[in-house]
């Protein structure tokens, strides 16, 4: 018995298919650990080896990991929202009402994609305050802390276009507060300094092209809705490419 | 028969380089000192494994127990008391006490995050670069705490202390009774008026004299006292470093000027007041 196990397993790990899937073998050989990072597109964004004092969980905190971890989970839950959800104001808070009450798991679901969206801009402001107490922003990982600014400020967007989403009075009156405050931006909007000097009405300031109209309803609720689930979340896949990318160039701070 | 001498890396006239030694081991090593690295597999992703294996079972849990709110469909008909911002907004949102919309919910978020930008082009201080350290870089980590703790503080007070009308509520108050209005705010250029009995105009133009003062103060009193501080960052730098902290630390004196001298603006032009 066990020499016809051993021997179909001989065969099906030496079949063409199994060797196109499979690039190496599981046999713990120096060369098997350099093809893993090696030879996955996921695990690529790893080197094949690595400092030891990069491992060292008191000096990174793993926030940065966790951020990550949490912008994922947060796609993927995500994306099981999309599907139960309309950005019409006339059904948008029924959505709601059936993902927390009708679907399965919907509640968890969503409890989920919140709880990760709060954790995110506490995980992505920990890693800073990490990078800035490391002083991990210094040559030559200039540019990539500046990229990592832009990151965290994208995370809040992110975040806040995702309040309006529920369509009850928490989302309603928070987007109409942080939006009071872009017609207030000097220029262009049209409460700001020297707004009116310029030309602008409310029908033609940022808060109006913000919300695509002169109040928060539909034409909002849908701009913050691709905002939210399309543009948003691409911008930030691709800065966080180049983020990765940057550490891996640039080389990881830690201690030697 | 001649024994020909043997060599297994024959040296090629050609090149520039040559092998030296074979040194034993179980993988090839680039740029590295002997015994510094490890596998990446399964060192880092065992860590990696568990963060992931916490994070998701954390979240799982607490979704359990903390369900996501859903307040009354979204109505302009009626209007919330205090009207909220998320969590992670509300220290902005504090600072609307203090300042106007323009500066509390534009220009500041804006200068603070091209500040945090700028952070690796004005810390000059090649010290303290990959481990922790307070007593290599004083300035740099006590001006981030100092900005931190300010942030943080207003957030707080925006979460857990404000109440009907955006007012101070403590938390065994009753958080439904409103509370009277405060009443009196001054603006600067006002009190200068009254106090010195000058023309209205002489009075905003003292204010401005003040604010002038304090931005030009700030920046030339530092150059005499902290000489090596000054040197050390160049004029360009140095204008930039000392803009954003003046500015920084300007929030907490406007903030106190409000609470403890009930002043409103500082300084009052035709477009914008301060």
């Amino acid at each position: 018995m066990n020499n016809l196990w051993s021997r179909f397993s001989n065969w099906i790990t030496s079949t063409p298919v199994w060797r196109a899937v499979f690039r190496h073998g599981y046999e713990d050989t120096p060369r098997n650990r350099s093809f893993i990072p090696f030879s996955n597109v996921l695990y690529h964004l790893h080197p094949v080896k690595i400092r030891k004092g990069a491992l060292q969980i008191r000096y990174s905190w793993g926030m940065g990991c966790i951020s990550f971890l949490l912008f994922i989970i947060l796609t993927l839950t995500g994306v099981l929202l999309m599907f139960y959800y309309v950005p019409d104001t006339r059904r948008a808070y029924q959505d709601i009402k059936d993902i927390m009450a009708v679907v399965s798991y919907g509640d968890i679901i969503r409890n989920v994609h919140r709880l990760s969206a709060h954790g995110m801009v506490f995980a992505v402001w920990a890693h800073m305050t990490r990078v800035f107490l490391t002083g991990a922003y210094k040559t030559p990982r200039e540019f990539n802390w500046m990229i990592g600014v832009v990151l965290l400020a994208l995370t809040l967007v992110l975040s806040w276009t995702g309040y309006l989403l529920p369509w009850d009075q928490l989302a309603l009156w928070a987007i109409t507060v942080g939006t009071k405050m872009a017609a207030a931006t000097p220029f262009i909007g049209v409460d700001g300094p020297f707004g009116p000097e310029l030309g602008m009405r409310p029908d033609n300031d940022v808060k109006f092209m913000l919300l695509g109209g002169t109040e928060v309803g539909q034409n909002a609720l849908l701009r913050f809705y691709v905002l939210h689930c399309v543009v948003l979340p691409l911008v930030v896949a691709m800065l966080l490419a180049v983020h990765f990318w940057r550490v891996r160039k640039d080389g990881f701070s830690g201690p030697r | 028969m001649e024994m020909k001498s043997f060599e297994i890396f024959p040296k090629d006239p050609k090149k520039t380089y040559g092998l030296m030694e074979l040194v034993e081991g179980k993988s090839p090593i680039v740029d590295k000192e002997p015994e510094d690295t490890v596998f990446t597999w399964p060192h880092l992703f065992s860590i990696e494994f568990l963060a992931v294996l916490i994070t998701v079972a954390v979240l799982l849990f607490l979704s359990m127990y903390v369900e996501a709110p859903l307040e009354q469909v979204a109505s302009t008909a009626t209007t919330p008391n205090p009207m909220k911002a998320p969590w992670y907004f509300l220290g902005l949102q504090e600072l609307l006490v203090y300042f106007d919309p323009w500066i509390a919910g534009v220009v500041l978020p804006v200068i603070i995050l091209i500040g945090l930008m700028l952070i690796p082009f004005l810390d000059v201080n090649p010290k303290g670069a990959g481990y922790y350290t307070f007593s290599e870089r004083k300035f740099a980590v006590s001006v981030y705490a100092f900005g931190m703790g300010l942030w943080l503080t207003l957030l707080i007070v925006g979460v857990w202390f404000r109440g009907l009308d955006w007012n101070w509520y403590w938390y065994w108050e009753k958080s439904y009774v409103h509370k009277p209005l405060l009443s009196g705010l001054r603006d600067i250029p006002v009190i200068i008026t009254g106090v010195l009995g000058v023309s209205e105009f002489a009075g905003k133009a003292i204010a401005d004299l003040i604010m002038l003062a304090y931005f030009a103060g700030g920046f030339i009193i530092p150059v005499f006292i902290f000489r090596n501080f000054y040197k050390r960052l160049g004029l360009l730098r140095y204008l930039i470093t000392m803009g954003l902290f003046l500015l920084m630390v300007g929030v907490p004196i406007k903030i106190g000027l409000r609470l403890v001298f009930s002043i409103k603006y500082i300084m009052v032009t035709p477009w914008f007041k301060i």
